[in-house]
């Protein structure tokens, strides 16, 4: 359907269709961008809602959510204003793994997303259900019309529409319509899609039960306390604040176990009631023990809601089963046998579309200045949605001044692997980012995300100038530090005693000192070459580096890792130039696949489809193999020849 | 689609055939233009011009059945060879597309003659290697085939055949497969620990390594097993080099004759009649070996042999084995111990050029009664082979060959079913991924995290996968097929 002209007051930049994570980061980038922006929501009491767990970050999501603040994003700021408790995960182990997580008061969450909303400048947040898209041909989109009859021009759309569109609760053999926890659905936007063309998918996602906090009996819990030095998540932050509630660990038992496996059939999946793909890696107790029937428990943690609430999520027992049966499984469970629930279990399937159809910016393949964010795009997971909401928004507006589009590559954040992960490779279930996806992880690290990306943010016009400057003061005093701790000069005989103290005083490592000693027997050595070997850190340097100055907790930090694993970041540049060279490797945008030889048929069909603009990206294609790859490389090496011997 | 090649596939040079190659959709019309059966009217009637329906006289050959004929010049209708060609239909054909192939006599003037009037009805020249090329877009052979193919071209005895033939055949590529398979499972098991860190406690993450590190363990024996094979691998395709020495007139040309067991080099009873380097090729179960025999080693009495010495010294540079011929009837002389001097201080690396092949003496004048004294010899060279020989009766030289044998094989025998790598570009992939994974088990000892170790581990998972071409990297078909001749 084609509209014509809007009134002055009804034409928009941008228009945002939703306001969970995705559509909140969109709206906001587009209208920091400069641009008249719209967000509409079905309900404004639901924006930036956790309809899930009540978290922010988590393996390979921490990271996401550091590198949205070193663009200039929302999320970590959020997060930050809200959270009750935090921890740094898998702090035991490498720098590159380390990943903040943090409880938040799901509330206070929502209402700081929102009230930072209505303030934004050049930013309406408005209640209101999308039912049909505009667009003129050739697909072009226009505008929206919504359920009231009103219609808004839009130069671009972004679709943000999370579990709403077309979303169906299941709990046991009953379903209804309905977007998450109980929330309107949005069920004539999916059938306006599918009538110019969309072909759309069902995923499915579920969430488990609430308990209320005094029904718990915390004697029999193990308490899981917050890090006593919170590491915020967003690099603006100045004042790190305090936990203020904990996680509580507990185990199922085979009791729960026979619950769930006897009663299997009576649970959506496994009675057949759904057919949505679910997540592999976010499993429902009863996957969990149908697939795993030799594990005798499986671990719950228990998350407090927030502040002024009793409710409390039950992580990891996703189900659904009948109400009783949901009762009697989780009062199995030590520590909850008096439980009372106040929200039961489900599972809800939703329509998306196939990310493949969108290109690296996030722009619809066909229908031009459509922008994608979120589940639409087959991921899950609060923190994937803020991540392509905000680079969707910004794309959206560098469409509308003409400008190229802002694509992070895999080398360069985790938002660029999730997002060439989804358009590139596609998903069959809702994806989640991990550390695991992320071949360069050593540099992707959560500490240095603003290293990485802050001067791009810049450069985009969404990072603000006071965060520019603040990036480039740690930048400096990081250097700086790393300089000093490189030229101070230290005696082999001291190096060797510090050394030897160290062996004495930490437990376990008693061989250490002894090769370290040793190794130092001669001449002198410096403060950064002790800082790299395993037994020595940043703080226990200390005791040798008499003048140390007083320098940025954040310099210390990245001067500690950067200086401790140099060796590895230096093998995962190597690495990471290779990768850059495939990937600069441009394949013109005209070529016609299915006329180059030794092609499969099938490779070249996959290839037209998605018409990668590198060889690299096209190596990253499902079905396209490495011989296939191999094709294009000598294709374009002769086309580089310019036709030396064929004139081809 | 691609166009038609053509070239020479045989060796250029005189022989009994030579064999023209045509590959492509329009190699059975240009085969069906140049060919003409015998008694068939019109030589010189001409046939269907290029670019004219040749439908019927392609249908003329029958799918992979030689014709005899001759060729002829379709625009003079002038006799070119009598020829055997055959036809072969794609999918099932060397390069995966329709193969032509013209038998005619293997003159060099009728090689040429006949891929020029190929060219001219419309095939292109073949770039080396462009066949295999070929076969390898089309999905025939993958990576590590098409390296093979290359060796199986330059074998020279039937072992070196045998390696390069298992490699074709794809058992390289299964074994590679295989151990890129356990590092992809300690990858997994890494990615795991990273991204769940709340299944598990410490305890989880030290089972983890140790498993991790099992696999590990088992990849880098699997590789290291593989490259021990290389340097055999390398001999069996390339050859070994070996240089007889010795003072003049200790039968060093009768050890080279016995050897070959016929008269190439010049025997006289005059020393230093063998002024220069003698080549020759001998097959020794299964192993190629460019035998040398030097002039003596000894001070130059003119510039001639001068010259001749020189020669030997930079073949005893290069020699994988050397057999230093001794007289069993004579005691050690004294130019006998300047040589083995000059070898000692070799084995020994006392001198800057020590790399040295491996020494096996050979007491010569078996025949006659023995005055050489080989427990001071056993104390020159320490360690030392030594093999009674007559070469005038051929005693004694299937000892020579066995150490000769033992010698490549590292003192173990092996069947020729096990996978060889022959190819050095193998071998250096292999090294860099067996010390990447190295480097991943040494971390994990000394108990760095899985997230680090990880890196090293993708980097050896990589790396193999360059040798079955399932890596992606620039410049890795070049690398592989730049070593081919043209008309393969």
């Amino acid at each position: 359907m084609t509209v014509k002209a809007f009134g002055e007051t009804d034409m928009y930049d941008v228009i945002v269709i939703g306001a969970g994570h995705a559509g909140c980061e969109a709206g906001l980038a587009a209208a920091r961008l400069g641009k008249k922006t719209l967000m509409l929501t079905i309900s404004l009491e639901s924006v930036a809602m956790m309809p899930c767990n009540p978290s922010i970050g988590g393996t390979g999501k921490g990271q996401l959510v550091r590198e949205i603040d070193a663009l200039g994003g929302e999320m970590g700021i959020n997060i930050d204003k809200t959270f009750i408790q935090s921890r740094m995960l898998n702090a035991t182990k490498g720098p590159a793994v380390h990943s903040p997580r943090a409880q938040a008061d799901k509330q206070r969450y929502h209402e700081q997303m929102k009230h930072t909303l209505e303030k934004q400048e050049n930013l309406i947040l408005r209640q209101g259900e999308v039912t049909e898209l505009l667009f003129e041909e050739p697909l072009r989109v226009t505008g929206v019309r919504l359920r009231t009859g009103a219609v808004y021009g839009g130069k671009t759309v972004i679709l943000a529409t999370g579990t709403y569109l077309n979303g169906r609760i299941h709990v046991s053999g009953f379903s209804w319509p309905s977007g998450p926890s109980g929330l309107t659905p949005s069920l004539i936007l999916p059938e306006n899609l599918k009538k110019n063309g969309f072909v759309l998918r069902k995923f499915k996602t579920g969430t488990p039960a609430r308990v209320l906090s005094h029904t718990l009996d915390y004697s029999k819990l193990l308490e899981q306390k917050g890090d006593g030095n919170i590491s915020p998540f967003s690099f603006m932050t100045d004042d790190p604040g305090e936990n203020k509630r904990s996680c509580w660990l507990t185990w199922t038992n085979e009791k729960s176990h026979r619950i769930v496996a006897e009663n299997i059939e009576k649970t959506a999946p496994y009675g057949g009631y759904t057919t949505g793909v679910g997540p592999r890696y976010c499993l429902s107790i009863e996957d969990k023990v149908s697939r795993f029937p030799d594990r005798r428990r499986h671990q719950l943690f228990l998350e407090p809601e927030g502040l002024s609430t009793e409710e409390v999520y039950v992580q990891g027992m996703s189900t659904s089963l009948p109400e009783h049966l949901q009762l009697a499984f989780y009062r199995s469970i030590e520590g909850l046998e008096r439980a009372e629930i106040s929200r039961y279990a489900y599972s809800i399937e939703y329509d998306c579309l196939d990310p493949l159809s969108l290109t690296g910016a996030l722009e619809h393949r066909e229908a031009k200045n459509l922008f994608c964010a979120g589940q639409i795009n087959g991921s899950s997971g609060y923190e994937e949605a803020a991540a392509q909401g905000l680079m969707a928004g910004v794309n959206a507006v560098r469409r509308i001044d003409g400008k190229e589009p802002f694509v992070l590559d895999r080398s360069e954040a985790y938002i660029g692997v999730l997002i060439d992960d989804l358009t590139t490779k596609g998903t069959d279930e809702p994806y989640r980012i991990m550390t695991s996806r992320a071949e360069f992880r050593l540099a992707l690290r959560q500490d240095n995300a603003d290293i990485r990306l802050t001067e791009k943010g810049r450069g985009i016009g969404l990072a603000s100038q006071d965060r520019h400057e603040r990036y480039l003061r740690n930048k400096r005093e990081t250097e700086e530090e790393m300089r000093r701790l490189g030229g101070v000069v230290v005696p082999a005989r001291e190096a060797a005693e510090f050394l030897g103290r160290l062996g004495k005083t930490s437990a376990g490592t008693t061989d250490a000192p002894v090769t370290g000693a040793s190794a130092i027997s001669c001449g002198k050595t410096t403060l950064a070459a002790l800082l790299k070997r395993p037994e020595v850190t940043y703080d226990n340097l200390r005791e040798i580096d008499r003048d140390r100055p007083d320098v940025l907790a954040y310099a210390r930090k990245q001067a500690e890792i950067q200086i401790k694993y140099e060796g590895y970041i230096d093998r995962q540049n190597k690495q990471i130039e290779k990768f850059k060279k495939l990937e600069s490797k441009r394949i013109p945008q005209g070529t016609d696949y299915y006329s180059l030889n030794g092609l499969r048929p099938e490779a070249a069909q996959k290839l037209s489809d998605k018409r990668p603009v590198s060889i690299g990206q096209a190596s990253r294609i499902s079905g396209v193999s490495p011989a296939d790859v191999n094709v294009l490389l000598i294709h374009l090496a002769r086309k580089a020849e310019g036709g030396k011997r064929h004139g081809r | 689609m691609g166009e038609t090649i053509a070239a020479v596939s045989t060796a250029y040079g005189e022989g009994g055939i030579g064999i023209v190659r045509i590959s492509g959709a329009r190699a059975g019309e240009i085969l069906g233009c140049l060919f003409c059966r015998p008694g068939s009217p019109g030589r010189g009637a001409r046939s269907p011009g290029i670019g004219e329906t040749n439908a019927a006289k392609t249908f003329a050959f029958q799918n992979r059945r030689m014709h005899y004929g001759h060729i002829i010049d379709p625009s003079s209708g002038e006799t070119i060879d009598e020829v055997l060609a055959v036809y072969m239909r794609a999918p099932h054909t060397y390069t995966g597309e329709d193969v032509a192939e013209i038998h005619c006599h293997g003159s060099v003037v009728s090689l040429r003659k006949i891929l020029e009037k190929i060219l001219a009805s419309g095939a292109v020249p073949a770039e080396p290697g462009e066949f295999t090329k070929r076969a390898f877009l089309n999905g025939r052979i993958d990576l590590a085939q098409a390296g093979a193919v290359i060796d199986m071209i330059r074998a020279k005895t039937d072992r070196g055949y045998d390696a390069a033939l298992g490699q074709l055949e794809g058992r390289l590529s299964a074994k590679i497969s295989d151990v890129r398979e356990i590092l992809a499972d300690a990858c997994a098991e890494a990615a795991v620990n990273m991204d769940y860190p709340d299944e598990d406690d410490a305890a989880g993450d030290e089972a983890a390594a140790r498993s991790v590190e099992a696999r590990l363990t088992k990849a880098k024996a699997a590789m290291d097993a593989l490259i021990a094979t290389a340097d055999a691998g390398r001999l069996i395709v390339e050859g070994i080099r070996a240089v007889i020495v010795g003072k003049p007139n200790v039968g060093k040309s009768s050890l080279l004759n016995a050897l070959l067991r016929e008269s190439r080099a010049i025997v006289s009873k005059t020393p230093g009649t063998t002024r220069d380097s003698i080549e020759e090729y001998l097959n020794i179960k299964g192993i190629p070996v460019r035998l040398t025999d030097t002039a003596g080693i000894r001070d130059a009495e003119t510039d001639l042999e001068a010259m001749g010495i020189e020669r030997s010294k930079d073949a005893l540079r290069k020699a994988d084995i050397i057999l230093l011929t001794l007289d069993g009837s004579l005691p050690l002389s004294a130019a006998d111990r300047k040589i083995i001097a000059e070898l000692a201080g070799r084995l020994t690396g006392d001198r800057a050029d020590s790399e040295c092949g491996t020494v096996i003496a050979v007491i010569n004048k078996r025949d006659l009664p023995e005055a050489i004294d080989r427990q001071a010899l056993a104390l020159l060279l320490p360690g030392v082979a030594m093999v009674g020989v007559s070469a005038i009766t051929g005693e004694g030289t299937e000892e020579i060959e066995d150490r000769i044998v033992s010698a490549v094989y590292g003192g173990k025998a092996r069947k020729g079913e096990s996978v060889m790598v022959t190819n050095a570009a193998h071998k250096s992939l292999l090294l860099r991924a067996a010390a990447s994974t190295e480097k991943a088990l040494e971390m994990l000892r000394i108990g760095e995290a899985l997230d680090f170790v990880e890196t090293d581990m993708r980097e050896a998972y990589d790396t193999l996968g360059e040798i079955t071409g399932q890596t992606v990297t620039e410049g890795i078909l070049d690398r592989v097929f730049s070593k081919f001749c043209v008309g393969k």
